[in-house]
């Protein structure tokens, strides 16, 4: 009884999960262009997906930017981490509580103020304020997940390395980064991530032209329903199930999914 | 080598204080000033931006910014505690593909999401297409404070089930045997062990609701139709239509204020329940 409650109630919680999107993929099929209404099967809304420019571009620039504001801040973020677990205990904690104010603040504060520092230098908004506002925000969770791994590491080993002879950057590369690999490899992920979806901060940081997917959506949404999102949707939810199913198969121990 | 290694900090603590710290003050700043913000030299000290806040209009604002963001923080924690009970006494083989599953919608684009629920809560939407289908009277819930309530709920309950379900696997089964074995049924082991064990991760997953929850304006500009303004919404159009800076850094500054001081509160009770733990027997 309890184990029917149990699958019940879960069962229910999933459909509440995945009933919009599934809504969205059937109608993405839809010959007719209203919601609710069933005008047979087409697959024009995928062509039109792949016709429109601004999605296209949308696109592009949503990986653009993920892409290469994760690799930035995977490598400040790891660097500084390692110079951060280095520091006294005094200038340790002030560096770590500024490091913390980008995850504490709720984003729309955060979108505000590095606008008004872009606007205050007379900085054109676009490609690059954004790609600068992804980094700010991004490089904090790594730092947040390189430090633990940093904090685990047997002192002894780097002195040991330089003991024997190796030079201060050589034990960096051999023996240092070698051991936060875990943690740097969560931190460039949870970057990624957090960036592709990423709608408020960009929202206030980008212009002339530069959107984001996130923030095409917004435009359309408020505009009205445009059938081809319903295909974009489709999409996205069939690629991060395959990325997940591959993760999933790789990492079969597991709980590592979690970000 | 630990001299030579805090070297590498350096370039970022230059980064943070130009990116985080004096954005921030430039927001403070613009709080406490009135003037054109073209010109500089028209600015002056002003806590014009601060009293206006007190306007009936906008304080309805703030407060239905918090109702909105505590009803649906109390609505996750109330599905979400089961739910993290639930997956976490799935057995070992099935856990992982329950949890990716429970996961895979907040891997999708959040407007996306959003987007979804506009597009069958509308008033042509699919659900009152099925009511009316079914000859039942169409729902009028979007645009409202409901659609809002649900769009919230559905964006932010993974955040919930999260930690709560973190903390759950971490709890030493003996602990629970123990309690078993001294006599304490599944109800008393329950609010006696499992409960108070998992209040850490009930306060982070507050948290983590409540705060994308109360500052959010896009939720409800798409679920609300732009007539269910919060304050995120007051502080985007500042920023984006009425182009008043001032009023807009000084609604900022009082929802840092106002969440910092939830946030207070939060780890308070959170210490209390650690000493008030102990005394059970």
């Amino acid at each position: 009884m309890v184990k029917f409650l149990k699958r019940f109630y879960l069962t229910l919680i999933f459909i509440f999960l995945y009933a919009p999107i599934l809504v969205l993929i059937v109608f993405s099929f839809n010959e007719s262009k209203s919601r609710g209404y069933w005008g047979g099967f087409t697959l024009k809304w995928y062509v039109e997906l792949f016709r429109d420019r601004d999605i296209l571009k949308a696109l592009y620039y949503t990986f653009l930017v993920a892409l290469l504001s994760s690799i930035i801040s995977t490598v400040i973020g790891t660097f500084s981490a390692i110079g951060i677990h280095n520091m006294g205990l005094f200038t340790k904690k002030m560096a770590l509580n500024i490091n913390y104010l980008p995850v504490l603040n709720p984003d729309i504060v955060t979108g505000i103020a590095l606008m008004t520092l872009f606007v205050s230098l007379n900085m054109r908004l676009g490609f690059m304020t954004m790609l600068i506002s992804h980094t700010v925000f991004n490089i904090p969770y790594v730092i947040l997940s390189v430090l633990p791994k940093l904090k685990q590491m047997d002192k002894n080993m780097t002195e040991a390395a330089l003991d024997l002879g190796a030079t201060p950057s050589y034990a960096l590369r051999k023996v240092i980064i070698p051991q936060i690999m875990p943690g740097v490899i969560t931190g460039a992920l949870i970057a990624f991530t957090l960036s592709i979806d990423d709608f408020v901060i960009s929202f206030f940081t980008t212009g002339s032209g530069v959107t984001n997917l996130s923030i095409l959506v917004y435009s359309m949404a408020k505009r009205g329903v445009k059938p081809s999102i319903n295909a974009l949707t489709t999409l996205m939810l069939l690629t991060v199930v395959i990325l997940l199913l591959l993760i999933n198969k790789r990492t079969t121990k597991g709980d590592e999914l979690i970000p | 080598m630990k001299n030579r290694a805090r070297i590498l900090a350096y370039p970022y603590i230059v980064w943070m204080i130009i990116f985080i710290v004096v954005p921030l003050l430039l927001v403070l700043f613009y709080s406490v000033t009135e003037g054109n913000i073209n010109d500089p030299s028209s600015l002056s000290f002003s806590l014009k931006s601060y009293t206006r806040v007190f306007d009936i209009m906008y304080l309805n604002v703030i407060w239905k910014s918090f109702k909105l963001a505590i009803i649906s923080t109390l609505f996750c924690l109330i599905l979400g505690y089961p739910v993290a009970l639930i997956i976490s006494t799935v057995k070992a083989r099935y856990k992982n593909i329950v949890l990716m599953f429970f996961l895979v919608p907040i891997w999708m684009n959040f407007l996306l999401r959003t987007y979804a629920w506009m597009s069958i809560l509308s008033p042509n939407g699919f659900i009152n297409r099925l009511l009316t289908f079914l000859g039942l009277p169409p729902l009028q819930i979007m645009p409202g404070q409901t659609a809002v309530i649900l769009g919230m709920i559905y964006n932010f309950l993974p955040f919930m089930v999260l930690p709560i379900y973190t903390v759950l696997s971490k709890i030493d089964k003996s602990v629970l045997e123990a309690a078993m074995d001294l006599g304490a049924n599944k109800i008393v082991t329950f609010i006696k062990v499992i409960l108070p064990l998992t209040v850490p991760g009930i306060i982070s997953g507050i948290t983590m609701v409540f705060m994308p929850a109360v500052s959010t304006f896009v939720i409800s500009q798409l679920l609300g139709g732009g007539k269910e303004l919060l304050i995120g919404n007051l502080i985007e159009q500042q920023f984006t239509v009425q182009r008043d800076w001032h009023f807009g850094s000084a609604l900022s500054i009082i929802l840092m204020i106002m969440i910092l001081i939830s946030m207070a509160i939060m780890s308070k009770v959170e210490k209390d329940d650690g000493n008030g733990g102990a005394p059970i027997w």
